[in-house]
């Protein structure tokens, strides 16, 4: 079972997230960057399976030279190889184009089956498995939080509004995470110094064999005009009251007569 | 130039879910500012005169595809069958709502058409003949501005936030030959919760807990129940393992937008903001004056949340009585 893994980096969600000078971009210092938490659960499933069957796990990233560190911490939890796009053309892409450029590293490797997360905390575009799904040709599952692997196929528990549906599609196909799927493992020390040694593949668009005006900021449909802030609320209404009772009425006469919600 | 748009429905079980309502409303409206035709899409199996409920929002003809092949989602049965009848309406925006199908749906097919596609949006306006959607990103804590260049423009919007509108008019309605293709994917299973439940994405009131619970939400249960409501919980609620993943609200969890977001015992982490920070009125019950959920909420009571919510309860149930 070859299974391949899609990574990215992330801001961490606890981390604020300031507008640059632009106007269009975020502030890239100061933060902390972490792996995508759903694709943590992608890189422990994988590697689940591959303990139980078999087999190898390939984690790929687009992204600069700071986005190694993602591929390394994949490869301390357990990953057999890592290929990072790393490219200023495959910068600033939006999903559409990102999912080209994974698609092309995906497509030089053997796989049977691609898991990556549902989405990526940071645009929160949800596209990305899907988008490499259909330029692989291949059927995918997403928000997928328990997976099997059967003979040729995979059935997939897949989480929707009011219930899960389960879902089979033969192999190789793809599927995005969804938490409950598992408990990322922590790397370990020894699983840490190992992964040093571990091969990371660099490559390039043009190794890829993909024209630049198509990938990167210049291949963007999704053009960013503009980042504000959320709009700010008013300021917070404490309400007071003498016993707990006196101000649970008072807030649901509040939320009764001023704010017409009850 | 195509100047149309075409909304696409979400149904299940024969009955379509509030989100379609709100994706036709707002198809109109955007419609209207291109000056151009409505037209609905309502997919399934066996729909019978489904597509009449929706002509009361705006349509200007209703493409129903009807087909056993459709009777459950599937990416790759709806991503062919919609692909197969686009050209033929040749529309400038593709509206969708951004449910678990509907995110998925819109994926597969802006890849498939090779079109931009704006997800999970909060707002779409139209200005001088061009389409402006904000979404938000980073869980809500920025909200961009985005346009999209090519055609069809695809969007998804927010399910629980686009307001829906009556607008009659004749829709004509058209039932095309259903093209599915080659299907992979077999839905062989579903799993549904009891009945009788409001799904987080779609309540108009949720209260939620966290870690101030104490894995108690007996009390949040019933206020939910007093006013119609869900319950959700904050990532260390479920962390604690007192409520299943599907009810988690936060960054790394689901993303509601109801018109009343009590939050109770919830310290008011950055994560967990980031998945209700567009409710339109937050609550917030802290037993902690210093808890930061006060400063991003309309109105806040500090207190015990084991005294407030019963006389919550209490009070809410003596005004609708």
């Amino acid at each position: 079972m070859n299974i391949v893994v899609l990574v990215k980096q992330v801001p961490d969600t606890e981390s604020l997230v300031q507008i640059a000078a632009d106007g269009k971009s975020i502030k890239k210092d100061d933060i902390k960057w972490v792996m995508n938490p759903y694709d943590e659960l992608a890189v422990e499933e994988a590697l689940r399976i591959k303990e139980a069957k078999g087999g190898s796990v390939t984690v790929v990233s687009v992204g600069p030279q700071k986005a190694q560190e993602t591929l390394r911490t994949a490869l301390a939890m357990g990953a057999d190889k890592g290929v990072h796009v790393n490219d200023p053309a495959a910068e600033g892409g939006d999903p559409l184009a990102t999912a080209k450029i994974l698609a092309a590293a995906v497509k030089g490797l053997p796989y049977d089956l691609i898991i990556c997360g549902q989405r990526a905390v940071d645009e929160d575009n949800y596209q990305v498995g899907a988008a490499v799904a259909e330029f692989l040709g291949i059927p995918h599952i997403s928000i997928v939080a328990k997976a099997e692997v059967l003979d040729g196929r995979i059935r997939c528990h897949r989480s929707i509004e009011g219930g899960t549906v389960v879902v089979e599609a033969p192999l190789p196909a793809l599927f995005t995470t969804q938490r409950g799927l598992n408990e990322p493992r922590y790397a370990s020390l020894p699983g840490i110094m190992k992964a040093k040694k571990k091969p990371i593949e660099v490559k390039t668009i043009a190794d890829l064999g993909l024209d630049p005006a198509t990938v990167g900021a210049a291949g963007r449909k999704v053009v960013i005009q503009a980042l504000r802030l959320p709009p700010e609320r008013k300021a917070v209404r404490m309400i007071p009251g003498d016993t707990p009772a006196a101000a649970a009425e008072e807030l649901v006469r509040i939320l009764h007569t001023e704010a017409k919600l009850i | 130039m195509a100047n149309g748009v075409l909304a696409i429905t979400e149904q299940r079980d024969g009955k379509f879910r509030k989100v379609a309502y709100e994706v036709v409303s707002e198809g109109r409206r955007i419609a209207d500012g291109l000056s151009g035709p409505l037209t609905v899409v309502v997919m399934g199996a066996a729909l019978g005169a489904l597509a009449e409920e929706i002509k009361a929002f705006g349509a200007d003809t209703i493409l129903v595809l009807d087909d056993p092949a459709l009777a459950d989602y599937r990416t790759d049965a709806y991503t062919n069958a919609l692909a197969a009848c686009l050209p033929a309406a040749d529309p400038a925006v593709v509206l969708l709502g951004a449910t678990a199908q509907g995110k998925d749906l819109a994926a597969r097919l802006a890849a498939r058409l090779n079109a931009g596609l704006a997800m999970d949006c909060t707002a779409v306006r139209v200005q001088s003949g061009s389409v402006i959607c904000t979404r938000p990103m980073f869980g809500g804590k920025l909200f961009a501005d985005v346009t999209i260049q090519g055609t069809p423009q695809i969007i998804a919007v927010r399910p629980n936030v686009m307001p829906i509108q009556r607008a009659a008019r004749e829709a004509a309605v058209d039932t095309p030959a259903v093209e599915t293709g080659e299907v992979k994917t077999a839905v062989v299973e579903k799993l549904m919760d009891a009945g009788g439940k409001v799904e987080l994405t779609e309540a108009e009131v949720i209260v939620s807990g966290g870690r101030g619970t104490g894995g108690n939400f007996q009390p949040l249960e019933e206020l939910a129940a007093a006013l119609g409501g869900a319950v959700g919980a904050s990532r260390s609620a479920v962390d604690e393992g007192w409520r299943k993943h599907g009810d988690q609200v936060g960054q790394t969890g689901r993303v509601v937008s109801p018109a009343l977001y009590i939050a109770c015992g919830i310290s008011g982490a950055i994560q967990h903001l980031a998945g209700m920070s567009t409710s339109k009125v937050i609550v917030a019950l802290n037993k902690d004056p210093e808890a930061p959920i006060f400063a991003k909420a309309d109105y806040g009571i500090v207190g015990d949340i084991f005294q407030l919510l019963p006389a919550i309860t209490a009070a809410v149930q003596k005004i609708k009585s």
